[in-house]
C-alpha cells in the first residue's frame, strides 16, 4: 500500500498512482513513528488514531486474530460441542476451571477475541474509508500532464520521424482512446491513464469485509437456532417451549418465532450393504406435512441433509436419527402403557440406549433401562451386539426395575438416564418384535411391540446471511480486480527537431515513456512494445536517438 | 452404485506408474541441478526470458527502433551468463533436465488417468477421502509446476515441486489408502465439486508457490552473501536459480492466483455448511483452520506492500501459511473431530 515513488520530475505525473497514505513509520530511512507525544490530548489521540491505521499495525492484528483462533480448534468448544467441554472437566479437573475463566472453551464469543477482530476493523475502516474518499477524486480527475523529462521514466522510448507534430499526436491520442485509456490532449503531448478498477478492487474488498461484519452483527442479534426431536407421527410447531435447546439473538422476540409446524410423517435411512464402507449411510429422507403458518394449506415435503425445509425466514435442517423401540406395559394392577421412546444411538451400528419411565404404574413405579440392537446377532459369549444400522433383526436387551423414579424430589433428571438406586430388579429379558416378558410375581409384563424412527431437526433463522454472501461475492470480485488490474500512465510526446543541419528540417521527435506498478498481472512491457509497434508503423523511424537508454532505474513499490 | 473394481486397480496401477515417472523426473532435476549449465538452457525461450530478466533489473524495454522482441536474451540478462556449456557433464545433465521435463508429462498423464480412472470406478468425483484429496492435490501441483514452465523457464523449479508431490503421493499410497466406496450422504451435494475443487487448485498452486518461495529464500541468503563477499553452503543450489527478485514475483504471481481461489473455496464451504449444517459458519476446526490460512497469506499480500516486511519477512509469513496448510490437512483431519470429520482418512 505504500506509495509510487519515482525519481521523476518535479511534476506530480509519475506519483500517486494509488490513494495509500504515504506510512509516515516506514519510510524506509528507519524513522519510526515518534513515541506519544505529551502536547496534549488532542495529539495523544491524534497519534493513537495514527497508530491504530497504519499497515504496520493491521498487519500485527492480522496476526493475532490468526493466533487467537488456534485455541479455538484445539480446546473443546461449549457453541458446538458442550459433551466434550464436559469430558475435558473430567480429564482435567484443575485445569478446565482456568481455562473457562479466559473463555477458552468459548473462544470466538471471549471478549480477547472480540477485542483483536474488532480492533482489526476499526483499523481497517479508518485506513479505507480516507483511501475510499481520495480514490473517488482519483478517479475523477485528469491523467497528470506529461513529465519535462520523459526519458527518466522506467519505460521509455524515442525516435525520429517525417511525420509533423500534429498527426503524431492524433494518432496516439485516437490509439490510447482506443485502448480504453482516459486521454487528455495538450499541445504537442498525450497524457493517458488506465487501470483505477485496481483501487476500486481493493477498496471494495476491505469495505466489504466491513459489511460481513455487519451482517454477522445481525445475524447475532436477531437470529435463533434450536433443536428438537420428533419421532415419526408426531408433529412441531414452532414455539420457544416446543425445542429440546433454543440459542435466540439479543434482540429475538421468543414469542414470536415463526408461526409454522410440521408432522414427521415416515423417516427413511438407506445403508450400503456391500464393499469397504458397509454400514455407512447412503441417505437419510424425512418425510413431513408442514405448514408456514396455522391457516396455510397443509404440503408436504422431503428433508434431507443437503436440502433443508425453508419457512418464513427460517430453515429446518435434519441433523440427526434413531429409532424409538415400543413398549406395551401392563403393571400389576392391570393398566396398560404404551410407551414409544427415543433411544439414543451409540454407534454407528445404531446400537441405541435409552429409559421408559412410568411414574404413574401401580403398585410401584415402572422403569426400563435397555438397548435396542436393530440387527443383532450374538457374539461368541452369546451376547448379542448390534452389527448393522438397519433394522433387519431388531431386538431389545432390557432389564425392568420397580420402586422410585426419584422424579417427585424436584431434583431435573435426564430422560435418558434412570435412577435405580431406590428401585429394585424385576427382570432382565431379550425380545424379539412381538415377545413378551411376563414380570414374576403378577407384577405384569412387558411387551416389545415394534419401533418407529425418530429424527432430529435443527431449526434456525440467520437474518443477516444474505447480507452476508452478497458481501463475499463483491469481496471475491474486488479481490480479483486489485489483483488482476494494473494501473498505468502512459505520455507521448513529439517536438519538430531543432534544425541543426538542413536534414533535420520536417522532422519530428516522437517520445513515449510509461509507468506502472508492478504486481502480480505483469505485461506492463508487452503493453507497451504494441503502443510502440503501433505507432512506428504509421510513423517509421528514420532515426533511432542516441542515449535513449539513459533510464533511470524505477523504484519499485507493491500495493 | 456399485463400484467397478476393475477400473479400481487400474486407477491404483496408474497412480504407481505416475509416481515411478515423478521420482525418475525428481533424480533428474536434481542431476541437472546440480551438473547442468544453467546459462545456455535458457536460451531457447529467450523471449519470455528477456522480458521477465528486463523488468526486474529495470534494463530498457525498448531501444532505439527496436521493439523488443527480437532481442537476444543474453544482452538483457546481465545476471545470467552466457557462456557456452563447459563440459559434457553439463551438456548430458542438461539433457537430463530436458528428459526430466517429459517424464513429468508422462507422470501427469497417468496421475491424470489415476483420477479419471478412480472417478469413474466410484461414479462421483473422486476427492471424497484423504487419499483422493491428496492426489488431486499433487496433480494440481504438478499441473501449475507445468503450466509455469510453459509460460517461462522454470525447470530449477522441478526439485522442489516433486519433492513435496512424491512424498504426499508416498504418503497418500502407504498411507492414507482407502478402498473405493460410495460418500456418505453428507457429500451428496454438488457443492462438493464446488467447494473441495476449488480447495484442491488452491492448495496445490500454494505448493508450487512455496517451493517458490523456499528457493527465493535460498537465492536471497546467495546474493546477500555474495554481496558481502562471504562464502555460503548451498552455493551450488543458489548458483542455478534465477535472481531473488524473479523467484519473489514467480512465487508472488501463483499466491496471488491462488488466494482468491482459496478465499471463493471458503465461500462456497460456507454456503455449503449453510444447506447441510444450517450454520455458514460454527468455527469447526477445519473450518477455523481455513480461516488462519486465509489470514496468513492476506497477511503476506499486505506484508509484501509493507516497507520493512517485504522480502524474507513477507516470505516467511507465506511458509507460514503453508504449514497452516499442511497442520489442516493432517493434524486436524486426523487427530481433531469436528464436523468435517467424515473427509477423514
Amino acid at each position: 500500500m505504500s506509495e509510487f515513488s519515482t525519481d521523476v520530475d518535479d511534476t506530480a505525473a509519475a506519483t500517486k498512482l494509488d490513494t495509500a497514505p504515504i506510512e509516515r513509520d516506514d519510510l524506509g530511512t528507519g524513522q519510526r513513528v515518534g513515541r506519544m507525544p505529551v502536547a496534549s490530548l488532542w495529539a495523544q489521540l491524534r497519534w493513537a488514531w495514527y497508530l491504530l491505521t497504519s499497515m504496520r499495525t493491521a498487519l500485527i492484528l492480522l496476526f493475532l486474530l490468526a493466533l487467537a483462533a488456534v485455541p479455538g480448534s484445539v480446546l473443546p468448544q461449549n457453541g458446538s460441542n458442550p459433551l466434550r467441554v464436559r469430558n475435558f472437566y473430567t480429564k482435567h479437573p484443575h485445569l478446565a476451571p482456568f481455562i473457562n475463566a479466559i473463555g477458552g472453551f468459548d473462544v470466538f464469543g471471549s471478549p480477547w477475541f472480540a477485542a483483536v477482530y474488532l480492533l482489526l476493523f476499526v483499523s481497517l475502516a479508518g485506513c479505507v474509508i480516507p483511501r475510499s474518499r481520495r480514490h473517488f477524486r482519483a478517479m475523477r480527475a485528469r491523467p497528470p500532464s506529461a513529465p519535462r523529462n520523459l526519458a527518466r521514466l522506467p519505460f521509455f522510448t524515442t525516435w525520429t520521424t517525417t511525420a509533423d507534430v500534429e498527426s503524431v499526436v492524433t494518432a496516439a491520442h485516437t490509439s490510447l482512446r482506443t485502448k480504453r485509456f482516459r486521454v487528455d490532449r495538450a499541445a504537442g503531448s498525450v497524457a493517458a491513464e488506465k487501470g483505477h478498477l485496481r483501487e476500486t478492487g481493493n477498496l471494495l474488498f476491505h469495505l466489504s469485509l466491513l459489511v460481513v461484519l455487519g451482517g454477522v452483527a445481525v445475524s447475532a442479534g436477531f437470529g435463533f437456532t434450536g433443536t428438537v426431536l420428533v419421532k415419526e407421527h408426531e408433529g412441531f410447531s414452532d414455539t420457544a417451549i416446543a425445542y429440546d435447546s433454543l440459542k435466540a439473538g439479543t434482540l429475538v422476540d421468543k414469542a414470536k418465532l415463526p408461526p409454522f409446524s410440521f408432522t414427521l410423517n415416515s423417516f427413511d435411512a438407506t445403508y450400503e450393504r456391500t464393499g469397504a464402507t458397509r454400514g455407512a449411510a447412503d441417505s437419510f429422507d424425512a418425510h413431513v406435512t408442514w405448514q408456514p403458518n396455522l391457516n396455510a394449506k397443509p404440503r408436504t415435503a422431503d428433508i434431507t441433509v443437503n436440502h433443508p425445509l425453508s419457512s418464513g425466514g427460517a430453515n429446518v435442517y435434519l441433523v440427526g436419527h434413531g429409532y424409538a423401540p415400543h413398549f406395551r406395559v401392563t403393571d400389576g394392577s392391570g393398566q396398560v402403557f404404551d410407551q414409544v421412546t427415543p433411544f439414543l444411538p451409540n454407534d454407528s451400528t445404531f446400537d441405541s440406549q435409552g429409559v421408559v419411565k412410568l411414574p404413574d404404574a401401580k403398585p410401584q413405579q415402572l422403569g426400563i433401562s435397555g438397548f435396542f440392537l436393530p440387527t443383532a446377532v450374538n457374539d461368541p459369549n452369546n451376547r448379542p451386539v448390534s452389527v448393522f444400522p438397519a433394522p433387519d433383526n431388531p431386538i431389545v436387551v432390557i432389564g425392568v426395575f420397580a420402586g422410585d423414579l426419584g422424579l417427585d424430589n424436584g431434583v431435573p433428571r435426564s430422560v435418558y438416564t434412570i435412577d435405580t438406586t431406590k428401585m429394585t430388579v424385576l427382570d432382565t429379558a431379550e425380545l424379539g418384535v412381538g415377545q413378551t416378558l411376563v414380570l414374576p410375581n403378577g407384577a405384569g409384563s412387558v411387551t416389545f411391540v415394534g419401533f418407529d424412527q425418530w429424527a432430529t431437526f435443527q431449526i434456525s433463522r440467520d437474518p443477516g446471511k444474505g447480507v452476508v454472501l452478497v458481501a463475499v461475492a463483491v469481496m471475491v470480485l474486488g479481490l480479483i480486480l486489485s489483483l488482476r488490474v494494473r494501473r498505468r500512465r502512459l505520455w507521448v510526446r513529439a517536438t519538430s527537431r531543432p534544425i541543426v543541419d538542413p536534414a533535420d528540417a520536417g522532422r519530428t521527435v516522437v517520445e513515449i515513456g510509461g509507468l506502472t506498478r508492478t504486481d502480480a498481472s505483469g505485461g506492463f512491457d508487452d503493453e507497451f512494445a504494441r503502443l510502440v509497434a503501433e505507432l512506428q508503423q504509421q510513423f517509421p523511424v528514420v532515426e533511432a536517438v542516441e542515449g535513449a537508454e539513459g533510464v533511470v532505474p524505477m523504484v519499485e513499490e507493491e500495493g | 452404485m456399485d463400484v467397478n473394481i476393475g477400473l479400481a486397480r487400474l486407477s491404483n496401477d496408474l497412480i504407481a506408474g505416475g509416481i515411478a515417472a515423478y521420482s525418475l523426473a525428481f533424480l533428474g532435476y536434481a542431476v541437472d541441478a546440480a551438473f547442468g549449465n544453467h546459462a545456455s538452457r535458457v536460451s531457447p525461450t529467450a523471449l519470455r526470458v528477456s522480458k521477465t530478466i528486463a523488468a526486474d533489473v529495470r534494463v530498457p524495454v525498448l531501444v532505439g527502433g527496436s521493439t523488443g522482441h527480437d532481442r537476444p536474451a543474453g544482452a538483457a540478462a546481465p545476471a545470467m551468463s552466457s557462456t557456452p556449456p563447459a563440459d559434457r557433464y553439463s551438456f548430458v545433465a542438461s539433457r537430463v533436465g530436458k528428459v526430466s521435463v517429459a517424464l513429468t508429462v508422462v507422470g501427469w498423464l497417468l496421475h491424470l488417468g489415476a483420477i479419471v480412472s478412480r472417478g469413474v470406478a466410484v461414479h462421483r468425483l473422486p476427492w471424497g477421502n484423504m487419499y483422493e484429496f491428496t492426489l488431486a492435490l499433487a496433480f494440481t501441483a504438478v499441473t501449475a509446476f507445468l503450466v509455469i514452465m510453459a509460460r517461462q523457464p522454470a525447470r530449477y523449479l522441478g526439485v522442489f515441486v516433486m519433492a513435496p508431490v512424491v512424498l504426499a503421493l508416498g504418503i497418500a499410497v502407504l498411507v492414507l489408502y482407502v478402498a473405493p466406496a460410495p460418500l456418505v450422504p453428507a457429500l451428496h451435494s454438488y457443492w462438493l465439486a464446488i467447494h473441495v475443487t476449488a480447495a484442491i487448485i488452491a492448495s496445490g498452486v500454494f505448493t508450487v508457490a512455496t517451493a517458490a518461495t523456499f528457493m527465493f529464500l535460498v537465492a536471497d541468503r546467495y546474493a546477500v552473501a555474495q554481496a558481502a563477499g562471504r562464502p555460503v553452503r548451498f552455493s551450488a543450489l543458489a548458483r542455478i536459480m534465477p535472481s531473488p527478485e524473479v523467484l519473489d514475483r514467480t512465487a508472488y504471481r501463483a499466491y496471488a492466483f491462488a488466494f482468491p481461489i482459496w478465499t471463493f473455496a471458503v465461500i462456497a464451504g460456507a454456503i455449503w455448511a449453510e444447506y447441510a449444517w444450517g450454520h455458514y459458519w460454527q468455527w469447526d476446526p477445519k473450518e477455523t483452520w481455513a480461516f488462519i490460512t486465509w489470514v496468513i497469506y492476506a497477511g503476506y499480500l499486505h506484508a509484501r506492500a509493507t516497507a520493512g516486511w517485504r522480502g524474507r519477512n513477507a516470505a516467511y509469513i507465506a511458509l507460514l501459511g503453508f504449514v497452516t496448510i499442511l497442520f489442516n490437512f493432517f493434524v486436524v483431519n486426523i487427530f481433531i473431530t469436528g464436523v468435517h470429520s467424515y473427509a477423514g482418512v
